[in-house]
């Protein structure tokens, strides 16, 4: 596969790894957060934490469309097939997400909801066409880089004069969560963690473009690296980073050059500044109510809005006591940290954000690190404590 | 987040505005709907069975000779 | 066949003909569904004789049973359909003891409405895998649900057979020190199914290897008596049957991702849908686990039998309290290969 297994070389990650040995300052500790689910699935799929120096580390931000969508929204979707027998359309992602009372779209799906996987928004177009008598309701999540299909799609639907179709937005911004972790007191002030620098978005910066980061970098005198989602690019990129940090700089640079650019996708940038507006706040899961970190469909295309369709309530469920997640998204607290890690809380039943998708830090610890060394070990299950301690080493 | 895949342009359908791609020896049908002056021959990054982006030959041979590079640079001073 | 015919005076309309409720009557239309149909492809002389039981006398030694029940859709796909899977399928869990597989039987559950040609296609096809594999399906039962209580057809097969003496394979038998091994590329079926799912649309060449593999096990048991395991990853694929048979046994399990055999086109297809290949199903592949002194030499006989010609060796079993399957990635680094958690979902992100 061209573009993809050159940059999964193992020879080129040995060279990287001797580069990054080299290049850290032994006494000095660099935290990483990677922003992106995209790179924790990276980091966790290669185990290229094998290949980094102990005092590397990365940090797992919130960067999962599905871990951060708050439950009262898979609620609100539940609620249209169940209330107003819509046909459903969702990406794989949201099926098996929990939402409250133990539901999920899967659940709703086995008791007869009408839940229809798809795998692009011209599916659901599609489905639109076929079914004129039934209402089918997109159910849209996802960052920058999911947002302009879904433009596209309310735009065609327009264009074709569609009556039965509507799109249940949920799309969220990357720059305002990343503000929201960067401004939060533990990160600002109690000065219980230090994140030293960011993985930039990979594909999130492929439309947006590298622009937006400059406010970060500067004002909070971090820097940035616009990172592919491959392995090689998280090594270079980190090396990009810990050079950055020898020299004091906090500047934005860009590793994914194939694909990112200073501007962005002006085209796509058109079209969902065409369609869509910033809400004034949305709930974030794990991060709360963060200002203008979403989007809403705008007036012109409100027939297209299922929130203006159907009656869809704000609903506020309060997530899981003494889940972590808050501070496991900052940076703050490591997954090991959390009591219900592996505990009450694995990928079969989440109960937190983090372990709700394969991406989130969470889930990608458990299912793929869960073995290294007793420093970041996992508390083991209740059921199995006693025969095995000591052993993760 | 946002799973994404460089994939080369195979054929165009002008009216429809779509491309046949392919992902080593999978085929798949995408919406040129968010690119302009996409070629056949090109390669681009598909996200949701759309092209997001065209992918820069140029750059990414350039960050492979960076990555190649990478163990030989002399650190610079500290 | 022509004797069969006449006994009913109007043929079964299999070109246009659908199926109905009194298909599973218990009268004359059932009686002719199952001559027609049935009996025409599956014919043998233990079916032939008509009776609620096939009777037949067995060989010496330790009999294994095994059921299993096929639903799938879509019914038809690239390189096999559910009667071909439902032979295969059975012949393989009953192989995997060490078997030599004997005789089927095969239970349908019709959905009212089922066109009598798809059926035929699929008996017909059940019929050629069970002569291919010399295990002929010898008694049989059916009945049909109302339209919208199933999904065209389901299948069940069930499967005897005899093993060899001196053979003691179990999932609980994997030592310490014992070699991993598969017997060719994986993920095939899996892609294959998905491939031809409507809502997915990708296209690939890839084929199901849907397959029995009583032979290549007749073939490792011959050379290698003292194989401690067998198993066929179907559902979760690789990663699943190797964290069960972990657990079974007590130990942990250390893989090299750049030995485990996976088709370019199974790969990228993985990528394409968000899955990873280790958890894709499989239907003609099987996993063998046996002491270290015998991996070259069993190697080398399955890599002689058309079914194995991609074996390879892949990892070797370790001890771990934690019974964790790790893998020393392509890459460098390392990881856990988990159980699956639910069901594998396409994903965007």
């Amino acid at each position: 596969m061209k573009y993809i297994d050159e940059f999964r070389q193992r020879e080129l990650a040995q060279k990287l790894a001797n580069a990054i040995n080299k290049a850290v300052e032994p006494e000095r500790q660099y935290n990483l957060m990677e922003f992106c689910g995209g790179h924790t699935h990276a980091i966790f799929r290669y185990g290229v934490q094998d290949l980094m120096p102990p005092n590397v580390k990365f940090v797992h931000g919130p960067g999962c469309p599905v871990c951060v969508l708050p439950i009262g929204r898979i609620d609100n979707a539940i609620a249209l097939l169940e209330e107003h027998d819509v046909i459903l359309c969702t990406y794989g992602d949201m099926l098996r997400v929990p939402a409250s009372g133990r539901k999920s779209l899967l659940k709703v799906k086995a008791a007869g909801g009408d839940v229809r996987m798809v795998y692009s928004t011209q599916d659901a177009l599609k489905i639109a066409h076929d079914n004129p008598e039934r209402q089918v309701v997109f159910f849209a999540i996802g960052f920058e880089t999911t947002t302009p299909p879904t433009a596209v799609a309310i735009k065609q639907a327009q264009a074709q004069g569609l009556k039965n179709f509507s799109v249940f937005c949920n799309h969220v911004l990357t720059p305002a969560a990343i503000q929201n972790i960067l401004e939060s007191p533990e990160v600002r002030d109690m000065g219980t963690v230090s994140i030293d620098g960011f993985f930039g978005p990979s594909h999130v910066s492929s439309i947006i473009g590298s622009r937006p980061y400059e406010f970060f970098a500067e004002e909070f005198q971090r820097p940035v690296v616009i990172a592919g989602f491959e392995p090689l690019d998280v090594m270079q990129s980190a090396l990009m980073l810990i050079r950055q940090l020898n020299e004091g700089r906090h500047e934005v640079e860009n590793e994914y050059t194939r694909v990112v650019t200073r501007d962005g996708n002006a085209k796509a940038q058109a079209l969902v500044a065409e369609v869509f507006e910033l809400r004034r706040a949305f709930e974030w899961r794990g991060l709360g109510l963060v200002p203008y970190s979403a989007l809403q469909i705008k007036q012109p295309f409100a027939e297209f809005d299922a929130e203006k369709r159907f009656d869809v309530p704000t609903i506020r469920a309060s997530d899981v006591k003494g889940c972590e997640c808050p501070s496991i998204l900052r940076g703050v607290k490591k997954p090991t940290d959390c009591k219900l890690f592996g505990t009450v809380c694995t990928p079969e039943n989440p109960m937190g954000s983090c372990m709700v998708s394969s991406e989130g830090a969470c889930a990608a610890y458990w299912s793929y690190g869960r073995f290294r060394r007793p420093a970041d070990a996992q508390p083991e299950p209740a059921a199995r404590q006693d025969s095995a301690q000591e052993s993760a080493a | 987040m946002c799973l994404a895949l460089p994939a080369k342009i195979l054929a165009i359908d002008e009216t429809s505005d779509m491309a046949t791609v392919a992902l080593g020896d999978v085929k798949k049908d995408v919406s040129l709907a968010l690119i302009e002056d996409a070629q056949v021959d090109d390669f681009v990054l598909i996200h949701v069975g759309y092209a997001l982006n065209k992918i820069s030959r140029e750059e990414a041979e350039r960050t492979l000779q960076i990555f190649a590079e990478a163990g030989l640079v002399e650190e610079p001073a500290r | 066949m022509s004797a069969v015919a006449k006994r009913f005076p109007v043929r079964l309309d299999i070109k246009r003909g659908k199926v109905d409720m009194t298909h599973g009557s218990g009268g004359r239309a059932m009686a002719q569904l199952i001559d027609e149909l049935f009996v025409k492809h599956l014919d043998n002389e233990l079916l032939r004789q008509a009776n609620d039981q096939a009777s037949f006398s067995v060989p010496a030694g330790r009999m294994v049973m095994s059921t299993d029940g096929h639903v799938i859709s879509p019914l038809f796909f690239p390189g096999g359909d559910i009667g071909s899977l439902a032979v295969h399928g059975t012949i393989n869990d009953v192989a995997m003891s060490g078997a030599r597989p004997l005789y089927l039987s095969a239970s349908f559950i019709l959905e009212e409405g089922f066109p009598l040609a798809d059926l035929e296609r699929i008996v017909a096809s059940m019929a050629a895998a069970a002569e291919a594999a010399g295990v002929p399906v010898v008694t049989g039962d059916t009945k049909v649900v109302e339209k919208g209580k199933g999904d065209g057809v389901f299948i069940t097969t069930t499967g005897v057979g005899v093993v060899p003496e001196g053979l003691a394979i179990s999932g609980d038998r994997a030592r310490p020190g014992d070699v991993i091994l598969v017997s060719g590329d994986l993920g095939d079926h899996g892609v294959a199914i998905m491939s031809s799912r409507e809502n997915l649309q990708f296209e690939t060449q890839i084929e199901s290897d849907s397959a029995a593999l009583h032979t290549l096990v007749a073939a490792m048991v011959a050379a290698v008596p003292d194989i401690h395991c067998l198993r066929d990853p179907t559902r979760g694929g690789l990663a699943t049957t190797l964290n069960e048979l972990a657990m079974q046994s007590g130990v942990g399990m250390r893989l090299q991702e750049s030995d485990i055999p996976i088709k370019p086109a199974v790969n990228a297809a993985c990528e394409l849908l968000g899955l990873d290949p280790l958890y894709i199903a499989n239907e003609g592949k099987l996993i063998c686990i046996c002491p270290p002194q015998h991996a070259a030499h069993l190697l080398t006989v399955m890599q002689a039998h058309p079914q194995g010609r991609q074996a390879a060796i892949v990892g070797e079993v370790v001890e771990d309290p934690h019974s964790f399957v790790q893998m020393e990635t392509a890459f460098g680094g390392s990881r856990i290969v988990d159980w699956l958690a639910g069901e594998q979902l396409p994903r965007i992100c």
